[in-house]
């Protein structure tokens, strides 16, 4: 089994290290860079819930090695929210439009919202669509849809 | 779970690629997107003992336009393809067939050529290229060839790619400027693998039907082609054709499994009544306008 060395950028932080090939980015962001707000769910690409933007896109972080990340820039929900604590517009919105019960599938959901709406607007039916990757066993997606609904309306900075 | 362990090599050129495919004879496997293997890494339903990446190499992907056809570089992402406008204008199929590819998340890092390369039969891609008369080309260390995909699927997961072999592109042919092209799917949830899925394009000059590519996802051991429906259309009036004759003849050449989620004659039945409704409609849309 190979190891190798990576370099990758972290919620702006520099980050070098040794990783194994068959390290997922999931867990190094968990275990190495200390991101725990990337909740692993299924381990296979199904449930959404480790969803991070790496590059300016949201990918499912189970579903990428570690190593392919090397040279990457990657954000995890830990980079949203401004130092004072003021949240970012889809935390605040999730939180206006209780997008939200218990939890585990917030982060994700936040990131894809996050990547879509950087720099664009995209419609309500977009939004709806990217949502359909993630799943929620609280059944909160009628939340989530007000939140589609009121972000998709917005012209974003 | 957690994948077992393998070794990882980055390959910079398609040469590094298949030399390192050669060197690791059947034991290596090629890591394109990883929407499919990665899960199947993790659930170790496959455990090769290398990965050579392949999403390094410059110029693997990219969409071009070359002598009367669309080629697609076979590291272009899924996301890629579904907002490319020589796709929508192009292979308008392809371009709605990735709709149903996936979610969005997983369509930013999944391939044409690792969906190619796999050959899930229940894959919108595979299904896409062999109703479109797609080709595939194909480089190993001592040749680059273009493999007809008629000779391609060979059975599930299974191809005519040799084990030093590499998908460097699918090349999908023009249809006639007016072509209709037909791509539906029937899913429990949306981004999963259809129960019954259809690609199709009909080109229709002066009201008669003069070529025509049925594909079926989802229907058998391989993505199925519908050959002696396509033939049967040739010639036949678009205003008048029986329809539900032809659907039962597509169906004919389909060989879909039972299993949890769908049996066999339900697919089948699906597969007939989705076929004569949509392509009936899509060819009454086109006599209105």
């Amino acid at each position: 089994m190979s190891s190798h060395a990576i370099e990758t950028i972290v919620n702006g932080q520099s980050i070098s290290a040794q990783v194994e090939a068959r390290h997922t980015l999931a867990d190094f962001l968990r275990g190495t860079a200390g991101c725990t707000g990337v909740h692993v769910g299924c381990e296979h690409g199904v449930c959404g819930a480790c969803t991070v933007i790496v590059d300016g896109v949201a990918v499912r972080s189970c579903l990428m090695l570690a190593v392919q990340a090397d040279g990457a820039t990657v954000a995890t929900a830990e980079s949203l929210a401004a130092p004072d604590g003021t949240l970012h517009r889809v935390q605040q919105a999730m939180k206006d439009e209780y997008g939200l019960q218990c939890g585990f599938c917030t982060p994700g959901v936040v990131m894809t919202l996050a990547a879509i709406t950087q720099g664009r607007s995209p419609d309500a039916e977009e939004i709806k669509d990217a949502l359909s990757g993630h799943l929620c066993r609280c059944t909160g997606y009628q939340g989530m849809l007000k939140v589609a609904k009121r972000l998709g309306g917005e012209v974003q900075a | 779970m957690k994948a077992a362990p393998f070794d990882y090599v980055v390959a910079d050129s398609v040469e590094g690629a298949v030399e390192a495919l050669a060197d690791h004879a059947g034991d290596a496997a090629l890591l394109a997107g990883g929407q499919t293997l990665v899960p199947l890494l993790a659930l170790r339903m496959a455990m090769p003992g290398v990965l050579i990446d392949i999403n390094r190499i410059d110029g693997l992907a990219g969409i071009a336009r070359s002598g009367g056809a669309t080629r697609i570089g076979a590291t272009t992402r899924q996301n890629t393809i579904l907002h490319d406008p020589l796709v929508a204008r192009h292979v308008p199929a392809l371009a709605r067939a990735t709709g149903f590819v996936g979610h969005h998340q997983t369509r930013n890092r999944g391939t044409i050529g690792g969906s190619l390369g796999l050959a899930e039969p229940a894959a919108e891609y595979p299904a896409t290229a062999l109703a479109l008369g797609a080709r595939i080309e194909a480089r190993s260390p001592s040749a680059t060839r273009e493999i007809a995909i008629e000779d391609y699927f060979l059975g599930p997961y299974t191809t005519a790619l040799d084990m030093d072999e590499m998908i460097t592109a699918a090349i999908f042919p023009d249809w006639p400027e007016d072509t209709i092209h037909i791509v539906h799917e029937v899913a429990r949830r949306p981004g999963d693998f259809a129960l019954v899925g259809l690609v199709a394009a009909f080109a229709v000059e002066g009201g008669v039907f003069t070529r025509a590519g049925i594909g079926w996802f989802g229907m058998g051991p391989t993505p199925m082609k519908s050959a002696r429906a396509e033939a049967a259309l040739i010639g036949q009036p678009a205003a008048t054709v029986d329809l539900a004759g032809i659907a039962r003849l597509a169906i004919e050449d389909t060989d879909p499994m039972s299993d949890i989620h769908a049996d066999a004659a339900y697919r089948r039945t699906v597969g007939a009544r989705i076929f004569e409704r949509i392509v009936g409609d899509a060819i009454g849309q086109r006599k209105a306008a």
